[in-house]
């Protein structure tokens, strides 16, 4: 049931994907890339990461969705006919995939619980989180005290580009007035 | 290569597959907005993939029971990918947002913002530029 479950997510990614490729219209594109998160945040939940369902449905449907329409809104609706098709890139894809597809090959089946991502420190963080955190949600726990510098990492992170992106175009409108000054 | 190699598998290679469709919207298309959308289905798709693996067979979402009764019986899955992927969402919402800022000055300082026409507006301006610098030094440059 599970896999079932799997595979018709992943069908309908991949036609969401694929529709994405295929749109000139840009509206149509953002709009697809919100559906794109939307069902990749119910994949999450059968795979059991329901805090990351939530946040890719809050943080890529929502708030990337919105970033996208503003951009889209400041600059252009449709993307122009392109003007040759080139194999090159094809082949660059198809190599890389094989590539990666042939790196999976060492990898520990899926769901097995003797792969070494589950035989290494995941069982202690979730031995110790009921008595050094007393909290029900062990990824809050790693999250928020465990692992509290990475978060604070992030949040530098998020400042750093707050402050690039209010640089980049935080004179938009003045700008804009000043040419039009000009060519009157 | 068994049924049972396969099955195990096939995960892996479905979140690859759908890596390489993101990676081929990065690269062959000239738009820049669509661009960044590829780069977003790329990167959910790397969400995915580690998310997977850190799935449990039979196991559930790693939060306890309120009243912190844990059942031994009960499995469940890795917490660690879910915190790196919490925090890979956000990181990347903030550089997604710093991409499309650039491509709204783009905008604004070349008209267009399709790679074809960028190239095409600095070549031009290149080769005025040659001309003018060539006349000044003698028509050498």
């Amino acid at each position: 049931m599970e896999l079932f479950i799997n595979l018709t997510l992943f069908f309908m990614l991949v036609v969401t994907a694929l529709a994405i490729l295929r749109m000139r219209h840009l509206f149509a594109v953002v709009a697809l890339s919100g559906v794109f998160s939307l069902l990749c945040a119910l994949l999450f939940v059968t795979l059991d990461a329901v805090d990351v369902a939530f946040t890719e449905a809050a943080v890529g449907a929502g708030i990337s969705t919105v970033l996208l329409l503003g951009t889209m809104a400041l600059t252009a609706r449709n993307e122009k006919m392109p003007r040759s098709f080139s194999p090159v890139p094809l082949l660059v894809v198809v190599a890389t995939g094989a590539v990666l597809i042939y790196g999976t090959l060492d990898m520990a089946s899926f769901g097995s619980a003797l792969s070494p991502a589950q035989t290494h420190v995941a069982a202690q963080y979730l031995e110790r989180t009921p008595t050094d955190m007393g909290i029900p949600n062990v990824v809050t726990a790693v999250l928020s005290s465990y692992r509290g510098f990475d978060t604070l990492g992030e949040v530098v992170v998020v400042f750093t580009a707050a402050v690039g992106v209010l640089s980049l175009i935080g004179g938009l409108g003045r700008r804009r007035y000043k040419k039009e000054e000009a060519q009157e | 290569m068994n049924m049972e190699f396969i099955l195990g598998h096939m995960n892996y290679w479905l979140f690859i597959i759908l890596m390489m469709i993101g990676f081929y919207i990065v690269v062959a298309r000239g738009n820049y907005i669509k661009k960044i959308v590829g780069l977003n289905v790329f990167q959910a798709s790397v969400f995915m993939f580690y998310i997977s693996i850190g799935k449990v067979e039979g196991g559930t979402a790693p939060i306890f029971p309120i009243d912190m009764n844990i059942d031994p019986q009960v499995i469940y899955s890795n917490p660690l990918p879910h915190v790196l992927i919490l925090t890979a969402i956000v990181v990347g919402v903030a550089t997604t947002s710093l991409g499309l800022a650039l491509i709204v000055r783009i905008r604004e300082e070349y008209g267009t913002i399709e790679e074809d026409d960028i190239l095409e507006i600095d070549s031009a301006a290149q080769v005025s530029e040659n001309r003018k610098e060539g006349a000044s030094m003698g028509g050498r440059a």
